[in-house]
């Protein structure tokens, strides 16, 4: 109760009066709703809610949330399973704000729970973390709600970047332009196959194929077999988990070996790696991390110590960076949500994938374009420390 | 040949779709048990299929000898628990299948929930036989052709079973008229446990064919119950073979839309075939208009 | 019933509601909206599927149309109109459909309903792909929370109102007869698919404004959250357990189950879906003839 009517107050007062004795080491309590079930379940358990737990139980062994002055504040729990329902995911968020009254909420798993809950945020004045929400419309979003920051960019930035990616490879290592395109039936499928056969047709790729398919599907037969008698050079899926281990798995079988194999979300999987073994190699996708970077190797090293499994290679992260960025602008502002709100938007804050530095709010720098490379999914495209592509990719072999 | 790919994929899809719907086909044809926690325990099965394979090294098809018999004395368990009070107190087979609803709606919660516990809500995917096999020119994946071969089998043994033995001769009446059934001294309850049972064996064998290729997760359950709902109403209530031709239909509707027409499309075709062949026969392929 | 007294003590109910709105603060508001609109919504099932039978999984197709509705029409339009249009949407699809379907009996009218959504969802997500460029919609419509909640007891105290009503009059007659014995209806010179049809278009026409009432609270939608198949389920189990040969049978299976949900949610994030599920076996097995018939059965 304390620590709430200190939040409460702290848009009026300064910061120096309000960090009382008691406030400073009481803990801070932070709530989130996230889908343990429904259909978001498979994403929400893989890329955000190990994440949220690492980084609570990171801090509180370490003593607790710094907060100006130098005193640390253990951080206290409060969690829902919104399962995957809209309806479920704002009444969550209202009860943690105004029933709870914890001090910070960090986001559901999704772009559509993300919007859901962002008017939610934006009422209540909290921060809004927004990762996995990935929409064109971002920048008009951040202009409604000056609140909330976009940590993975648009999704024309996947598209065009992997595009360029490809220029590269045409430009040095003598890569064929005739590309078959198919996409998932969902808001993130058809926003990046949008931008990507927009900026594919500008660079002068020829698309032989461009076929879409119901969000689910994992009966992919036919498609691959269309892609196969199409026989292109590079083979582009927008695709979601389940549909691209199931993509992946058909070119296999049908022995369809374009020179470049790109499935989207659920390539950064380590489930993907453990699927295909030998088989992932040289395979892309949408993400990637920079491998050689220590605090990543620490990051991951600690992931699979805790969690029991590696994390994701796009989004995993990245989550984790938006926590240490609220962990460091704690540091510096305290718990006035308002002062924080500001602290984030102008901020450069030091994070496991690097520097991050908001543009309106949102990440925009950062690799888009990640390829198996042995035991990693490393970053080939985009912005940052990349890796060289592994071209051709390999053909599959005999499992 | 493109043709050939696509419907080749097509009746094995088809038949993938059948041997899902199988169960259910016993388990509300004849038990007249509306079991909306049917797609759980296919989940289930997935997972008992992945657990046994990947860490004890057993393949799917021995796990199918476990996973089976298992099933069947499960199923006949909850039959046993949490049916029977339901079919005793229900005054006529309307009144069972809204309370059916109610406890199965309930169980799958429950049973979701475990296997949530168990396994938390991320994706699980192994591979085995994930090998091509040439037909026609064409390659089809062998643990999708063998999970076909399977519901072939399994569908014509329980066609030979239902109408062949005195016991399928006992089920069918159960499943036509359990009053009836009653007055000639067949011991109805029993069979009734027995055909839900059976359609527990089912499931697990299902489940467990299907996730050779099947990514799955512990909220995926609904997907399977639901194909397998339109499948069992398509073909008609408690009919063996309809369910297989349902199958068959809906698989080969999907790859030959998907080839042919529009790939974003197979799903919506599916629905569509589904209300259209109900509007033109509405108690299902092979159903018999009841009441 | 007595009517009279149903009616005052909507409007009482619905008063008292109208009046407690400015103590709530957003969490209990947030908890009546949900309550709120699955009355609005198992109620106008229930207006259906009570007297005829017809157990109906489309409850997410109509409910789905109304959200379209408002996110299509939201930015275009008064917002009165917006809602009135979502009304007819559903009312004019319910009635193409009940048309075709009526004649289908017991499970196969219940799948069949089902695949009827479905088939609506993939449609809306295939075209919206094919020709909306996009899966998702924004919906930023000025409606706040507090419209949402005015709108849905306007919503609660429409059907309640409607269904006094159908019951009153021929119509409901017509359909009792018919729930009874429809062969005896029949020969009774009863217009058997007609009365079922209004009934069913005048249904669907709640639960679309319904979707339409709620869409500006979700920011966005797209076909899956919109014809969520999880409504449909929801809203017939609730009114199942409530009792639906009764008007004010469906609200007495949401209250509790909305509570319950809200309770176990709450307290037990890690084991919701056990919780539920065997909370819900329980009730199954010692309130057999839904909370209305238990009301009943003790007067």
């Amino acid at each position: 109760m304390n620590t709430t009517r200190r939040a409460a107050l702290g848009g009026i007062a300064s910061a120096a009066i309000i960090s009382t004795a008691h406030a400073q080491t009481g803990p801070i309590r932070i709530g989130y709703s996230i889908s343990r079930t429904g259909p978001n379940a498979g994403g929400a358990n893989v890329t955000t809610l190990p994440n949220y737990q690492l980084w609570v139980r990171t801090v509180n062994e370490a003593g607790g949330l710094r907060v100006p002055g130098g005193a640390r504040r253990q951080i206290e729990v409060v969690e829902y399973d919104d399962r995957s329902q809209s309806e479920e995911a704002v009444r969550n968020v209202d009860r943690l704000i105004n029933q709870d009254r914890v001090d910070f909420v960090l986001p559901p798993w999704g772009t559509g729970l993300n919007l859901a809950v962002g008017a939610v945020l934006n009422r209540g004045g909290h921060p809004h973390l927004a990762v996995t929400s990935v929409t064109e419309r971002i920048p008009e979003l951040v202009q409604r709600w000056p609140n909330a920051f976009f940590f993975l960019g648009r999704s024309s930035a996947a598209s065009e970047a992997l595009v360029t990616t490809l220029q590269g490879l045409q430009r040095g290592q003598g890569l064929g332009n005739t590309v078959a395109l198919a996409s998932v039936q969902d808001q993130f499928g058809i926003e990046l196959v949008n931008a990507g056969r927009a900026a594919l047709n500008r660079a002068g790729f020829r698309i032989v194929m461009d076929r879409q398919y119901p969000l689910g599907q994992q009966d992919l037969a036919p498609l691959l077999a269309e892609a196969a008698r199409a026989n292109p050079e590079i083979f582009i899926a927008f695709s979601y988990p389940p549909d691209t281990l199931a993509i992946t798995e058909q070119a296999r079988i049908a022995n369809f070996n374009p020179r470049v194999f790109y499935t989207a979300v659920g390539t950064a999987f380590p489930l993907f790696r453990q699927r295909f073994a030998a088989n992932a190699e040289g395979v892309m996708g949408i993400g990637g991390v920079d491998i050689s970077s220590p605090r990543i190797r620490d990051y991951v090293a600690r992931h699979t110590q805790v969690v029991g499994r590696p994390p994701d290679g796009w989004a995993s992260p990245v989550t984790y960076a938006s926590l240490e960025v609220l962990e460091q602008a704690i540091a510096q502002v305290g718990t006035d949500r308002a002062a924080l709100i500001r602290a984030i938007g102008s901020g450069t804050f030091d994070t496991i994938v690097g520097s991050i530095r908001m543009e309106n709010n949102q990440r925009i720098a950062q690799p888009w374009v990640g390829q198996w490379q042995g035991e990693n999914f490393v970053a080939v495209g985009g912005a940052g420390t990349l890796t060289p592509v592994q071209f051709p990719k390999p053909a599959w072999r005999p499992a | 040949m493109f043709i050939v790919d696509v419907v080749l994929s097509g009746l094995v899809l088809g038949g993938i779709y059948a041997l899902i719907a199988m169960g259910l086909t016993l388990q509300y044809g004849v038990a007249r048990i509306m079991n909306l926690a049917y797609g759980e325990f296919t989940i289930a099965a997935c997972f008992a299929a992945y657990v046994l394979f990947t860490v004890s090294g057993v393949n799917p098809i021995i796990a199918l000898a476990v996973a089976m018999p298992a099933s069947f004395v499960i199923n006949w368990l909850v039959y046993a628990i949490f049916m029977t009070p339901l079919v005793k107190r229900a005054p006529d087979a309307g009144a069972l299948e809204v309370d059916s609803i109610l406890a199965t709606f309930g169980l799958l919660f429950v049973v979701q929930g475990v296997l949530l516990v168990i396994f938390g809500g991320t994706y699980f995917s192994y591979s085995y036989l994930a090998v091509p096999v040439q037909i026609l020119g064409s390659a089809v994946a062998l643990n999708r052709l063998l999970a076909a071969g399977i519901a072939l089998a399994i569908a014509l043994a329980l066609y030979l079973l239902l109408m062949k033995t005195r016991m399928g001769t006992a089920v069918r009446a159960v499943a036509v008229n359990p009053a009836s059934a009653r007055l000639v001294g067949i011991d109805t309850a029993r069979y009734a446990a027995f055909a839900f049972a059976l359609g527990g064996a089912l499931v697990a064998a299902s489940g467990v064919l299907v996730s050779m290729f099947f990514t799955f997760n512990a909220s995926m359950g609904v997907v399977f119950t639901m194909k397998a709902l339109i499948i069992v109403i398509m073909g008609g209530v408690g009919n063996v073979l309809g369910a297989l031709a349902a199958g068959l239909i809906l698989g080969l509707a999907e790859a030959l839309s998907a080839g042919f027409l529009d790939s974003g499309l197979t799903m919506a075709v599916n629905f569509a075939l589904f209300l259209a062949i109900l509007l033109w026969r509405p108690a299902g392929l092979f159903g018999k208009r009841a009441r | 019933m007595n009517s009279p007294i149903f009616l005052a003590a909507v409007a009482a109910i619905a008063g008292a509601f109208a009046l407690v709105q400015p103590h709530l603060g957003p969490f209990w508001q947030s908890l009546l909206i949900n309550i709120l609109m699955y009355t609005a919504l198992a109620t106008a099932w229930a207006l259906f599927s009570g007297p005829t039978r017809y157990v109906s999984l489309a409850t997410a197709a109509f409910f789905g149309l109304g959200a379209y509705t408002m996110a299509f029409l939201g930015e275009a339009m008064p917002l009165p109109m917006v809602y009135l249009s979502a009304a007819v949407i559903g009312a004019v699809v319910a009635a193409i459909v009940g048309l075709s379907t009526l004649r289908l009996s017991g499970v196969y009218f219940v799948i069949f309903t089902f695949g009827l959504a479905e088939l609506i969802r993939q449609l809306v997500t295939w075209a919206e792909a094919k020709f909306g460029g996009t899966v998702g919609r924004f919906v930023f419509v000025p409606v706040s929370p507090t419209d949402i909640y005015f709108m849905l007891i306007a919503a609660c105290v429409a059907v309640f109102a409607l269904g006094w009503w159908v019951q009153r009059s021929r119509l409901g007659w017509a359909l009792r007869a018919i729930g009874e014995d429809e062969t005896v209806a029949r020969h009774a010179g009863i217009d058997v698919t007609r009365a079922k049809v209004l009934l069913f278009s005048l249904s669907a026409s709640v639960m679309s404004v319904v979707g339409c009432i709620m869409a500006p609270r979700w920011t966005y939608i797209d076909a899956t959250i919109a014809f969520n198949p999880i409504i449909s389920f929801q809203v017939l189990i609730m009114a199942l357990l409530g009792g639906a040969a009764r008007l004010y049978g469906p609200v007495l299976g949401v209250v509790p189950l909305a509570i319950l949900f809200e309770l176990l949610q709450a307290n037990f994030p890690n084991h919701f879906s056990i919780l539920l599920g065997a909370v819900f076996l329980a009730v199954v097995y010692l309130v057999p003839r839904g909370v209305a018939g238990l009301l009943e059965k003790r007067r």
